[in-house]
């Protein structure tokens, strides 16, 4: 049993209203250390056997045609939770 | 008598509005499922509001891949009249027929309002029988509604004449040049977010001129496309 991850994030220069929400909530709770926040999504794509180059690519292909919207978001990482 | 496909999807909410909408505008709405990837030889389609799939992994993102919808973009290449309505805006971003997307919007919140619009552009498919620069009061009920685009694309968008509704008096969403919706290069395929299915029929309407309700400033969507079909 393998496992993929992809992030995906909010492009730079797209306003992220939600990570502003929750940048503007720290504060309040007493975590007044962090200047700023974007929030991405993270998948984690399952596989029967071990993750090969295939599977990396085939998740990278994944993550740019689905996982993502290239108008709005990158993908910033592929790679194997060697954890899982 | 002229047929209008309206499209339901898992989560979509306004396709018996958009039906009533053709109906009322002189045309017959033919229902069109997901699933099955057949377009029962419509003259144009509508992708009605909504939140199919519930917005999971970006709205309209599920949508875009079911069976219906390549359908649609192929005819949608060959010149079939195509309005997407708020959510269904979104799956034509997402089904790359129209540029750009949309996001959250800039303050958070759901918004439900009624909503004035300028037409910008009157050639298109969905807006010939309304006139350059007229003002409109639809609907508008979204919570993904910031469109969002490259400041290269906004540029054609603007220099092609494909801004087709810009909002007045109030950017309500945080749109990219107060854009409310935009056309395809043809004008055969728009969205927009606001709703103009609901402003079709006094009684049930926004605010209008002759009084509380009485709006129907929507009905000119569809009955252009019954015009551009039949002229």
């Amino acid at each position: 049993m393998g496992r993929v991850v992809v992030d995906v994030m909010p492009k730079p220069e797209i306003l992220d209203p939600q990570g502003k929400a929750v940048a503007g909530a720290l504060p309040r709770l007493g975590f007044g250390q962090f200047a700023s926040v974007r929030q991405g999504k993270r998948f984690e794509l399952e596989v029967d056997g071990p993750v090969t180059e295939e599977l990396l690519a085939a998740a990278r292909a994944a993550g740019e045609q689905v996982l993502s919207n290239p108008v709005i978001e990158d993908v910033v990482a592929v790679y194997e939770d060697t954890q899982a | 008598m002229t047929r209008v496909g309206v499209v339901t999807f898992p989560g979509t909410l306004d396709d018996r509005d958009a039906a009533r909408a053709v109906r009322l505008a002189g045309a017959e709405p033919v229902a069109l499922w997901h699933g099955e990837a057949d377009l029962k030889g419509v003259d144009g389609v509508v992708l009605p509001g909504g939140f199919s799939y519930g917005d999971y992994l970006r709205a309209g993102a599920i949508s875009r891949f079911a069976p219906v919808m390549g359908e649609i973009v192929e005819a949608a290449g060959k010149g079939l009249p195509v309005l997407g309505i708020c959510n269904g805006f979104q799956v034509l971003t997402e089904a790359h027929l129209l540029p750009g997307s949309m996001i959250k919007n800039d303050h958070l919140h759901f918004v439900c309002r009624e909503q004035v619009l300028s037409v910008e552009n009157a050639d298109t498919a969905w807006t010939r029988d309304y006139s350059a620069g007229q003002h409109i009061t639809v609907p508008l009920k979204n919570q993904d509604g910031q469109y969002v685009a490259d400041e290269a694309t906004l540029d054609e968008l603007e220099g092609e004449g494909r801004v087709v509704f810009r909002y007045v008096g109030w950017n309500p969403n945080g749109s990219r040049r107060d854009i409310a919706g935009i056309s395809n290069a043809a004008g055969n395929v728009v969205g927009l977010m606001p709703h103009p299915e609901h402003a079709v029929e006094a009684g049930f309407g926004p605010d209008g001129v002759n009084g509380p309700r009485t709006g129907t400033d929507g009905l000119g969507f569809f009955t252009s496309v019954l015009q551009s079909l039949v002229g």
